[in-house]
C-alpha cells in the first residue's frame, strides 16, 4: 500500500467528543504548526450542544498558504467510537487513520488503503490518573503529545505553548506537559516517527496573528467608537459581544472615577436589541448589534423604520444555517436576500462582505462612520466560519490620526444660523439630508422622527407626493452610498479568458485555491471578490466584460447571483452557480468540480446522480 | 393631517423661571377625536412640565403605534419625538436612554402598546428599573382599528359593539408592582388635579416611572357596560390621598392637615406631599400596595393616586455603573485605545 507523502501541506481531522476539553487540545496543535511558521486553517465542526455529541476539528495545514478547506482528510484523528464508521470513510486513500485502540477497531470498518495507527489512549489514561474528569482531559493532550513524534512537531513548541496557556495557573503547566510526554514517548516506542506526512519549521506566517472573526469584530466595534451593544444571545454571534466586553472592561474604564465608558445591555430578544441600537443611535451614541439569521428576521421591522426615518444602525451577522432550529452551529451564507431586503415596504440595506478577521475590524469600525455618514442601518455579513474559527489574518491596525465620520450632524451654532430647519430636505443634492441630536438647541432642530408620513421638514403629512419625493431621494441615497461602500477586488489571470469567478465573504480563499487548480486545467479564470451591496459599477463592468461568471456562495438559492440579477436586470444566461450548502464551508475541490461540470465541452455526468455516491463530492 | 396652532397668545399669560408660557410647551393641533381622554392627559403633560419650567429640549418624547402614541404631537413642539414600532418605544427609549442619561425620556403608550404586543418590553424595561417616565393612557379598546377590545379591557365590559369582553383584564399597575417597579400609580384623564402633580412627581422619581392613566375612547368605549367611560371611572374611582408636589426650588406654601398627611423629599431634593385617604394602603410597601391594589379590584373600584414608591430606587446607570457623561457626549480620545494597544493584541495572537 502506498502511504500519503507530504511535507507541510496536508489536512488532519480530529473526531471527539463535545463537552471533553478537546477543542482547547486541538487549539494547542495548530498554534503549534503556526508558531513553526506555517500557514494553519483550523475549522471547528461542533454541535448545538453541549455535551456528548461528536465534534470535529479539521485543521489544514498549507506552507504554499492555502488557507480555505480543501476537501479530504489525509490524517483522522478519532477517539469517538460514535463518529468511527464514518470517519475512517473520509480519509483518502493511502491516508492515515489514527484511534483509540483500547477497544479493537470493528473488522467491518478495516480499510486495506488506509494506515492504521492504534493508540490505547483511554487505558494511558486509566493507568495515568485516578480522577475520571483528569482521564478525560489528558487524553486529548496525549494524543497531541503523539501527534508530535508522529508528524516531528517541535516538542519545545508545545511545551512553550503550554506555559503561555496556563500563565498564572503554573501547577497545571506541569502536568500538561507530562501528558504531552506520554503520548510522544508511546507514538516514539510504538511506530517508525515521523510517518509520511509531517510538519518542518518554516518562515512563511510573518507577522500574521491567529484570530477569530468575532473578536476581530468586537474589537473593530471598541476602535470604531461604539458605547452601547445591545443584543440577544445567539449562536453563533454571541462571542461578537462577549469580546467586546472583554476588551471594554481593560480599555473603556474612565481611569478618574472608574466608571464604564460603554453600556451593555441584555435585551429581551433580538426586537428589544435593535429597538435598544435605532434609540441609542437616534440619540447621537455609536450604539450596535450582533445577530444570526433567526434574529435578523425578528429585527426585520425596526430596520425598515430605521431606513426610512434614516437612522444610522450597525448590525453584525454571523450567518448561519437556518432555519431557527436548523443547523445552528453550522455555517452558511445564506441570509444575503433577507438581510439585502430587510423589511416591509421598499427597502435597500447596506450589506458588508469581510473575508478575513483583519477585515473584519477593519469593517466593523468603518460600520459606524458609515452608519453616521449615510444614515441608514449597515449590515455587516459575516459567517459561522469566519466569526469561530482561528483564522490566519493580517495583524489588526489603527491609524492614531484617523478620525471618526459623524456625518450630517448640526451643532447648535450651525442651527442658530439656520432660518428653517428641514430633517429631510436635501440641500447638496447627495440624498443625505442634515439630522440633530437631541437636546442640541433650546429653540430649533427638534422634530419628529417616524416613518413615512412626512414632508421635508418632518411634518406630519399623507400627500402621496411627497412620500413619492422621499422615495426619490432615498434611491438618490442608494447612488451616493456606491460611492462609499468598500469597492470590489480583482485578480486578472495571467492568460487571455473570457470567464470568471465572482464570490465574497469566507469562499474566497477555497475560491482563490480553485482557481489555480482550474488554471492547471487549461481554463483560467479572472477572479472578483465582491465587498458590498449596493453594488458598485465595478461589479457591473467585471460580469459586462466576461462571457460567463461563475458566482460561488454557500447557500442553495445562490442568493448573491440573484440579487446581482436583479440589480443589474442580468438575464440568467450569463451568470451560474457554484454552491456548497452542507453545512461545512466550501473546498477548493468542490468549486473545482462545479466549474469543470459547467464549462462548454466538457463531459459531464449529471451533478445531482453524482452526488448519490456517499462521500463523491469531498473525494474528487 | 395636522394642522399648526395660531402662534398669537395673550401677552400676559404666566411666564415660569425659564420666561416660558404654557404655549411654548405646547403642540400641533390634536386630531383624535373631540373629547378623547388623551387629549386632558397631553394637557397635563404641558402642564406639569411648565410649572416645573423644564427646558423643553432636554425632554425626549417618545411612542409606539396608536392613538395614544399618536398623542406626542401634540404637546411639547419644542423637544424630539420619536414615534417607534408598535409596542417597542420601550427598547428605543432603553438605546436613547443609554446614549444620553441627561435627558429627560417621557415615554407614551396605549393599553394595547403595552399590554400585548409591548408587554415583553414593558416588562423588561420595569425591571431594569430604566429611568423614564411610562404614561399609558388606557382606554381598553383598540380605537385607530375602531374599537376591538384590549387586554386591559375587564372582563363582563362592553364596548360599542356590544359583547362583553370574556377575557380576564391585565392590570398594569398589579403587573409592574410584582415585576419590581419603583414608581406605581394610576389616575384618570377626567382628574387633572391628580394627574398634575402625579406626573410631576414621576418625572423627579430617578428609576421607571407608570403611570396608568384611564383614558376614555368617547367614540369606541363610552358607552353604559364599558368600564372605561366617564360616567362608571367617576362612580368606581378611589383615590389613594391626594398628592401635592413641590418642585426643590420653591417654598412650601401650602398647609397640610396633620396626622393624615406625610412629606417625601425625593433624589433631586423636590417635595411630595401625601395626604392619605385610604387608610389601609402604606404607599412606600410594596405588599401593602399590592394588597390595596387587589382588593379594591375585587371590591370593584379602582383605586387611584400613587400606589406604590421606592425612595431609594437605583436606576439602570446607577446599577450598571456607566459613566456621569453621557456616552454620546465621548469623542475619539475617550474611545479609541489606538494603535499601540492594538500591536500588544496582536503580539498575544502569535
Amino acid at each position: 500500500m502506498q502511504a500519503l507523502q507530504s511535507v507541510n501541506e496536508f489536512v488532519i481531522k480530529f473526531a471527539n467528543v463535545n463537552g471533553t476539553g478537546s477543542a482547547s487540545a486541538n487549539n494547542l496543535f495548530a498554534k503549534a504548526i503556526f508558531r513553526m511558521g506555517l500557514p494553519v486553517c483550523p475549522k471547528n465542526i461542533f454541535p448545538s450542544n453541549i455535551q456528548g455529541l461528536p465534534t470535529w476539528y479539521e485543521v489544514r495545514v498549507s506552507e504554499r498558504g492555502y488557507l480555505g478547506r480543501r476537501g479530504g482528510v489525509d490524517i483522522m484523528l478519532s477517539v469517538n467510537p460514535q463518529s468511527m464508521p464514518q470517519d475512517i470513510k473520509e480519509v483518502e486513500p493511502g491516508g492515515y487513520f489514527i484511534y483509540d485502540n483500547t477497544k479493537p477497531l470493528d473488522l467491518r470498518l478495516m480499510r486495506n488503503d488506509v494506515n492504521i495507527f492504534g493508540i490505547p489512549l483511554t487505558r494511558i489514561c486509566n493507568e495515568e490518573y485516578e480522577d475520571p474528569r483528569q482521564r478525560q482531559l489528558f487524553r486529548n493532550v496525549i494524543y497531541v503529545g503523539a501527534l508530535a513524534a508522529l508528524l516531528d512537531i517541535d516538542f519545545a513548541v508545545l511545551t512553550g505553548l503550554v506555559e503561555d496557556q496556563f500563565k498564572g495557573k503554573d501547577k497545571l503547566i506541569l502536568p500538561n506537559i507530562h501528558a504531552l510526554e506520554l503520548g510522544y514517548q508511546y507514538a516514539q516506542e510504538h511506530f517508525e516517527c515521523p510517518i509520511g506526512i509531517r510538519v518542518r519549521a518554516s518562515d512563511k506566517v510573518g507577522d500574521n496573528i491567529l484570530l477569530d472573526g468575532n473578536t476581530a469584530l468586537g474589537l473593530g466595534a471598541i476602535y470604531g467608537g461604539a458605547t452601547v451593544a445591545a443584543w440577544y444571545p445567539i449562536t453563533p454571534s454571541t462571542s461578537v459581544v462577549d469580546a467586546f466586553e472583554r476588551y471594554a472592561k481593560r480599555l473603556r474604564i474612565d481611569p478618574g472615577t472608574g466608571r464604564k465608558n460603554y453600556a451593555i445591555l441584555q435585551a429581551e430578544d433580538e426586537l428589544a436589541a435593535i429597538g435598544m441600537v435605532v434609540g441609542a443611535s437616534w440619540n447621537g451614541a455609536r450604539a450596535f448589534t450582533a445577530t444570526s439569521g433567526p434574529g435578523l428576521s425578528l429585527m426585520s421591522e425596526f430596520l425598515g423604520l430605521a431606513y426610512f426615518a434614516e437612522i444610522p444602525t450597525v448590525l453584525f451577522d454571523v450567518q448561519r444555517a437556518g432555519p431557527s432550529t436548523g443547523m445552528p452551529t453550522r455555517t452558511q451564507q445564506s441570509d444575503v436576500l433577507s438581510a439585502a431586503y430587510a423589511s416591509h415596504g421598499d427597502t435597500k440595506q447596506v450589506l458588508l462582505f469581510p473575508s478575513t478577521p483583519k477585515e473584519c475590524f477593519d469593517f466593523g469600525a468603518l460600520s459606524f462612520d458609515l452608519a453616521e455618514r449615510l444614515q441608514t442601518p449597515i449590515i455587516l455579513m459575516t459567517d459561522l466560519d469566519l466569526g469561530m474559527n482561528d483564522n490566519m489574518s493580517p495583524p489588526l491596525t489603527w491609524d492614531d490620526a484617523r478620525r471618526y465620520d459623524r456625518g450630517k450632524v448640526l451643532s447648535a451654532e450651525q442651527l442658530e444660523q439656520m432660518e428653517r430647519y428641514g430633517r429631510y430636505l436635501d440641500v447638496d443634492g447627495d440624498g443625505i439630508c442634515y439630522r440633530t441630536i437631541p437636546g442640541t438647541h433650546p429653540e430649533k432642530g427638534a422634530f419628529f422622527t417616524r416613518g413615512t408620513s412626512r414632508d421635508e421638514y418632518a411634518v406630519y403629512t399623507e400627500k402621496g407626493e411627497e412620500y413619492e419625493k422621499n422615495m426619490h431621494r432615498l434611491m438618490a441615497k442608494w447612488e451616493t452610498i456606491k460611492e462609499w461602500v468598500p469597492r470590489p477586488l480583482e485578480t486578472q489571470s495571467e492568460q487571455e479568458t473570457d470567464t470568471a469567478i465572482l464570490f465574497y465573504g469566507t469562499s474566497e480563499e477555497s475560491s482563490m485555491e480553485a482557481r489555480d487548480y482550474l488554471a492547471e486545467d487549461g481554463v483560467p479564470l479572472n477572479a472578483m471578490r465582491v465587498r458590498a451591496f449596493p453594488f458598485n459599477q465595478e461589479v457591473a463592468d467585471f460580469i459586462a466584460r466576461h462571457e460567463r461568471v461563475f458566482v460561488i456562495e454557500q447557500n442553495r438559492d445562490a442568493q448573491l447571483r440573484t440579487l446581482l440579477m436583479a440589480e443589474f436586470e442580468l438575464g440568467p444566461d450569463k451568470l451560474k452557480s457554484v454552491l456548497c450548502f452542507d453545512g461545512t464551508p466550501i473546498s477548493a475541490r468542490n468549486i473545482r468540480k462545479q466549474i469543470l461540470q459547467q464549462m462548454p465541452g466538457y463531459n459531464v455526468t449529471p451533478l445531482r446522480r453524482e452526488r448519490m455516491v456517499a462521500g463523491a463530492e469531498n473525494r474528487s | 393631517m395636522s394642522y399648526q396652532l395660531p402662534k398669537f397668545r395673550h401677552p400676559d399669560l404666566p411666564v415660569n423661571a425659564l420666561g416660558y408660557t404654557r404655549a411654548d410647551y405646547e403642540g400641533s393641533i390634536s386630531t383624535l377625536c373631540a373629547g378623547c381622554g388623551h387629549d386632558s392627559i397631553s394637557g397635563a403633560i404641558v402642564r406639569a412640565c411648565h410649572e416645573l419650567a423644564l427646558e423643553p429640549h432636554k425632554i425626549a418624547k417618545l411612542s409606539g403605534i396608536g392613538c395614544s402614541s399618536k398623542s406626542p404631537t401634540y404637546f411639547l413642539g419644542k423637544s424630539h419625538g420619536f414615534n417607534s414600532v408598535h409596542g417597542r418605544m420601550p427598547s428605543v427609549v432603553s438605546g436613547a436612554n443609554m446614549a444620553n442619561r441627561d435627558l429627560l425620556y417621557l415615554g407614551v403608550s396605549g393599553d394595547g402598546d403595552t399590554a400585548s404586543i409591548g408587554m415583553g418590553q414593558f416588562a423588561h424595561a420595569v425591571r431594569r428599573n430604566l429611568n423614564m417616565v411610562y404614561i399609558v393612557m388606557n382606554n381598553g379598546c383598540y380605537g385607530l382599528t375602531k374599537g376591538q377590545d384590549s387586554a386591559t379591557a375587564d372582563a363582563g365590559s362592553a364596548s360599542k359593539k356590544g359583547d362583553p369582553n370574556p377575557f380576564s383584564a391585565i392590570d398594569l399597575p398589579g403587573l409592574a408592582l410584582q415585576l419590581g417597579a419603583t414608581f406605581v400609580a394610576r389616575s384618570f384623564s377626567g382628574d387633572k388635579g391628580q394627574l398634575v402633580p402625579l406626573i410631576k412627581a414621576a418625572i423627579s422619581h430617578r428609576g421607571f416611572a407608570l403611570i396608568d392613566v384611564i383614558s376614555p375612547c368617547v367614540t369606541f368605549n363610552n358607552n353604559p357596560g364599558s368600564t372605561k367611560s366617564y360616567d362608571f371611572v367617576r362612580e368606581h374611582a378611589e383615590a389613594t390621598g391626594t398628592v401635592d408636589f413641590v418642585p426643590m426650588r420653591e417654598e412650601i406654601t401650602a398647609s397640610y392637615p396633620a396626622g393624615r398627611s406625610q412629606e417625601v423629599t425625593l433624589h433631586d431634593g423636590s417635595v411630595l406631599h401625601l395626604e392619605k385617604l385610604a387608610p389601609d394602603l402604606d404607599p412606600f410597601d410594596r405588599v401593602s400596595a399590592m394588597v390595596a391594589l387587589q382588593r379594591h379590584s375585587a371590591e370593584g373600584q379602582i383605586l387611584t393616586g400613587l400606589i406604590y414608591m421606592d425612595k431609594d430606587s437605583r436606576d439602570l446607570h446607577d446599577i450598571m455603573e456607566t459613566s456621569r457623561r453621557p456616552l454620546n457626549s465621548l469623542v475619539e480620545e475617550d474611545l479609541c485605545p489606538g494603535d499601540k494597544v492594538l500591536a500588544n493584541i496582536n503580539a498575544s495572537l502569535r
